[in-house]
């Protein structure tokens, strides 16, 4: 094969393989959310009461325990799930119960949920149940909200701020 | 498996024939694939060390001081970005492209295992690095894979709070942040790089550099393609808006879209999975262990030519621990021997000439015995008739050549060519056995036990001990090395090998007698 073939042929083979990288080093494009939609998130970590409240030991449980280990009261560390629901415009957005966290799910809760919704004006209601009731809920809040396409609206929650926090932009 | 295998390995040999017309054996990417890797390696090290010197570790300061080296300073540091990116997307190619052809070859399992597995982090690292790469520019393309990355984390049951929740508002990220992130990208790399050390660890001589031909242009191809397209930022992070459309480097992120559809879980099975299958491979099912090569120190006098050509550095020189005057001898770790027989052609007692004492090198394979090479070369040799007799030598690993065998061509294999000793083509030209010897085996360049190809021709040379014997007319050797689907190219060559021959002063009507007589001499 001439020389110039060769060289020619060469060529070719560096241009498809830049061709190959270059191409695909960031194309084609991924669409990861809807442009015409916003998104709600709900996303916070809480501690839930205890499943059940400390009780002090008989002094026949004391005997029995240890004698290094021996204490008074007797506090179980297991949390109850936390049940959140969102509801926009009277329509439930989300309704779920939540483990804590931990091998003895004796940590906090950890809640990270996205929600792409339409933009516009809505009206939302958070309500969260963090104790052993069996009804109602233990915290609720409300808010009138307008949203962007693309918009990120964020649902945290904090107990020493008494409730739901809103972001908005 | 096996079928699978051998139509993968037909396919890479077509592709391997149009670079082999295009670039020459010396030069083909496919045979040089794992130097390549090494070579983006070191362009994305150097040009990543330009990088760190402008890069600025902050929330705003990480973008804006990209910017200003892909705009501003577009001349230096923009080639130097776009560099850094294409030859990390060149690096991913060539890593998946070698294991690919490794399987496909068959050259990971038994004591081949080690390669193998060892090149396995190496893609968790590979890819870590460029992640990590990425999010440290902290674009929308950073954001979102910032949060996809972490999700995926968070989709274990070992944290606590969700990482993810860091990237919730601007104002929870902090410049930390990227202080970590340049730990990481900067961390990985380096492990990668004891990681490439030890991958290579087996091998002697192992091959880190790409030809200078073939590394110049795959240069000009990168600086090329970086300044008709520069590497550039998409807009920069804002946590207050989704990221909607992303231009993802499908070198490195083919799996993000998957983490959208399926569960953080299901990814990591499948992630955990894949990796857990390939650790495994080699012994699924296990390779044919076939006996190592052994030492006979009756005959070994240390001369270390065996410990030199060794592809796989299984042997080494140790002193003598047989009271002989020799001061070493040589030692085959049965752990690293492939038993391919290259260090058997490079004892110089292995000569086929030795008719006084058994024939025994001071080094061979007891299911390949240099004896048994001989008598078979003589059996095939007695079945010849006529002009133009060749003798083919061939590797147990490419073309079966025991196809061709006629009354015009006798045909040997062992299991790697560099296992013939060069004095087996002087016996059977000066003994008459036939009018030529023809070698073939794996492709140039691409030895299935890496330098068989290279020490024959070396040997044949005169270049590398042991030489052949000057007297041998060089005309009467022949060779084409071809793999596994050039048989009609093979057939080809090896006509025009006895057509030459046929030219050549009428040696074969005259020996045939001889021939009988030598191999009788021979086998007493």
């Amino acid at each position: 094969m001439p020389k110039l073939r060769i060289l020619l042929g060469q060529i070719v083979a560096f241009i498809l393989f830049a061709l190959l990288i270059g191409y695909f080093s960031n194309s084609p494009s991924y669409t990861y959310h809807d442009p015409e939609m916003a998104l709600i998130m709900v996303s916070f970590s809480h501690a839930s009461e205890h499943k059940e409240k400390c009780r002090r030991f008989t002094q026949e449980e004391i005997a029995a325990l240890a004698p290094n280990m021996r204490r008074t009261m007797d506090c179980p560390r297991e949390r109850v799930p936390v049940y959140v629901e969102i509801m926009m415009d009277g329509n439930s957005l989300l309704s779920k119960s939540y483990n804590p966290t931990g091998l003895a799910k004796d940590g906090s809760t950890s809640i990270y949920e996205s929600i792409p919704v339409k933009p516009g004006q809505h009206q939302l209601i958070a309500r969260l149940r963090d104790s052993k009731r069996e009804g109602g809920f233990d915290y609720e809040s409300s808010i009138s909200i307008s949203l962007e396409p693309k918009e990120l609206f964020i649902i945290d929650f904090r107990k020493d701020l008494d409730g739901f926090l809103f972001s908005e932009r | 498996m096996s079928a699978l295998k051998k139509i993968l390995r037909t396919g890479f040999e077509h592709v391997e024939d149009w670079f082999d017309v295009v670039f020459g054996a010396k030069w083909n990417p496919l045979y040089q694939l794992g130097a390549l890797g090494w070579f983006y390696y070191w362009i994305v090290v150097i040009s990543g060390i330009y990088l760190y010197i402008f890069f600025d570790t902050g929330v705003t300061q990480a973008y804006k001081s990209l910017e200003y080296l892909t705009h501003e300073q577009w001349y230096a540091g923009g080639i130097m970005r776009s560099l850094h990116r294409y030859a990390s997307d060149a690096l991913v190619v060539m890593m998946m492209v070698h294991l690919l052809r490794e399987f496909a070859m068959d050259r990971f399992r038994s004591v081949r295992w080690f390669a193998w597995v060892t090149g396995v982090p190496m893609l968790w690292m590979v890819f870590a690095a460029g992640i990590s790469g990425y999010w440290m520019v902290w674009d929308q393309l950073a954001q979102y894979i910032a949060i996809t990355t972490a999700e995926l984390f968070d989709s274990l049951p070992f944290f606590g709070e969700a990482i993810a929740r860091n990237f919730l508002t601007d104002a929870k990220l902090s410049g930390r942040f990227f202080t970590l992130m340049v730990f990481m990208h900067i961390a990985l790399p380096l492990f990668l790089l004891f990681i490439m050390w030890i991958h290579i660890q087996r091998h002697a001589s192992p091959k880190v550099n790409p030809p200078k031909g073939l590394a110049v242009g795959t240069f000009c191809m990168l600086l090329i393609l970086s300044f008709i397209k520069p590497a550039l930022s998409q807009p920069p992070a804002d946590l207050s808006i989704v990221p909607t459309t992303v231009n993802l480097d499908w070198f490195y992120m083919p799996l993000y879209p998957l983490l959208d559809n399926v569960s953080g879980i299901t990814v990591w099975i499948v992630l955990v999975g894949a990796t857990a299958l390939l650790m495994m491979m080699p012994w699924m099912p296990p390779g044919k262990r076939v006996p190592v090569a052994v030492v006979n120190l009756d005959n070994c006098n240390g001369c270390s030519r065996c410990a030199a050509d060794c592809p796989f550095g299984a042997i080494s020189m140790e002193p003598r621990s047989d009271g002989s005057a020799y001061e070493q001898e040589a030692v085959v770790n049965t752990s690293h021997c492939t038993s391919c027989g290259i260090c058997v052609a490079s004892c110089p007692t292995a000569t086929p000439f030795r008719t006084k004492t058994e024939l025994s090198p001071g080094i061979e394979l007891p299911e390949n015995k240099i004896k048994e090479l001989r008598e078979k070369t003589i059996a095939a040799s007695n079945k010849l008739i006529g002009g133009d007799r060749v003798i083919v030598y061939g590797c147990d690993n490419s073309l079966n050549p025991a196809e061709m065998s006629d009354t015009k061509v006798g045909v040997v294999t062992m299991p790697c060519i560099g296992m013939l000793p060069p004095s087996f083509i002087d016996f059977v030209l000066s003994r008459k056995l036939a009018d030529g010897v023809f070698l073939t085996g794996c492709r140039e360049g691409d030895c299935s036990f890496r330098l068989g190809i290279k020490w024959t021709d070396a040997r044949i040379a005169g270049e590398r001990e042991p030489h052949i014997r000057k007297r041998v007319n060089q005309e009467r050797i022949g060779k084409y090395w071809a793999g596994l689907t050039r048989s009609k190219e093979f057939f080809k060559e090896l006509t025009a090998f006895r057509m030459r021959l046929n030219k050549l002063s009428p040696m074969q009507t005259e020996s045939r007698n001889d021939t009988k007589e030598n191999s009788e001499k021979v086998d007493a």
